[in-house]
């Protein structure tokens, strides 16, 4: 059976999720069985079928409820020791443009735009960097700054320095 | 870990096959049997060089609301407010940070209202104002890890 015989005309509505999709989610969320047969086994879970599982995970991969399928590496155990949450201020009308040019470099995981709360904090533009370790990082960190030339109006690199919490996801109607 | 774990780290951060046996599909592409590819990912997840194995959904897109969210937190207080921002559900994750923005936290809430919500509770409890900063957009790649 491939993916494409999987598609499913319902629509791919995001917010149309019923308890079976629920359900499957919340089966999912830390992760699939290592088992031949996953959806097999999640579909035994939740009380259906293996190809009902699919289709609605194939749906849901198609409207982007499921971003993707797969490996999620750990960075710190891999050896990237230093993770730092890098913040700029940008002109806001070149945010979206340096947005996309640092969410490209190979060391940078996520970036985004937020709002700013003048005059206690300036930065419009959240960059995520990985490296070895903190010196590594802000070695990046002098990188984007020279990519942002005279628009990086200021920047800082936030270390974390302890884990308070960390939990999953949570879906409604659990 | 070896070239194949490497390997299977860096092909396998995204499109997992959605089939009957889609283990031994991927391990066709990795030039190994479905079994080793199974232990080595179990392997992998036991030594936590992955966090997960399986599909990552995407908050907003489920319903509900999703916001980071950031607290200035002098050091005196901060076992304290720590403890009473850690007791709400909705914060799923949080972290201690090396600036005046000192605590950095996620909200995941069931819906998008609660969010804000969530963010004045948190501040009656506390007494620190609470920054909201929820993504204006999103700049995300993301599946260019490699080792």
């Amino acid at each position: 059976m491939s993916v494409s015989s999987l598609k499913s005309d319902m629509p791919a509505e995001s917010h149309n999720l019923d308890e079976l999709d629920r359900k499957i989610i919340r089966a999912t969320q830390g992760g699939l069985p290592l088992v031949s047969e996953p959806y097999q086994q999640v579909a035994e879970e939740v009380g259906t079928t293996a190809q009902e599982v699919m289709v609605r995970m194939q749906r849901m991969l198609d409207s982007g409820a499921i971003r993707r399928i797969g490996a999620v590496p750990n960075h710190y155990t891999l050896g990237f020791r230093g993770n730092g949450m890098t913040v700029w201020d940008v002109p806001e009308e070149k945010v979206q443009q340096y947005g996309r040019m640092i969410g490209e470099l190979d060391f940078v995981s996520h970036a985004y735009h937020r709002p700013r709360f003048l005059p206690e904090w300036r930065y419009n533009l959240f960059a995520m960097v990985h490296g070895s370790d903190r010196e590594a990082v802000k070695e990046k960190v002098a990188a984007i700054a020279e990519l942002l030339g005279e628009d990086n109006r200021a920047h800082e690199v936030l270390f974390s320095t302890r884990i308070l919490k960390k939990t999953g996801l949570r879906i409604a109607g659990g | 870990m070896d070239a194949i774990d490497r390997s299977i780290i860096n092909t396998m951060q995204g499109g997992f096959p959605i089939c009957e046996h889609p283990y031994a599909v991927a391990a066709e592409q990795l030039g190994i049997e479905e079994a080793e590819l199974i232990e080595r990912l179990g392997r992998m997840l036991e030594k936590k060089q992955l966090s997960r194995f399986g599909p990552m959904y995407h908050a907003e897109r489920l319903g509900g609301g999703l916001s980071l969210c950031a607290m200035r937190v002098p050091e005196a207080d901060y076992e304290r407010v720590n403890e009473q921002v850690n007791a709400f559900p909705e914060v799923a994750h949080n972290y201690a940070r090396d600036h005046e923005f000192s605590m950095w936290f996620v909200l995941a809430t069931e819906t998008p209202e609660r969010v804000e919500e969530t963010c004045k509770e948190i501040e009656q409890v506390t007494g620190y104002r609470v920054y909201n900063m929820p993504k204006k957009e999103e700049f995300f790649v993301g599946l260019k890890f490699e080792v």
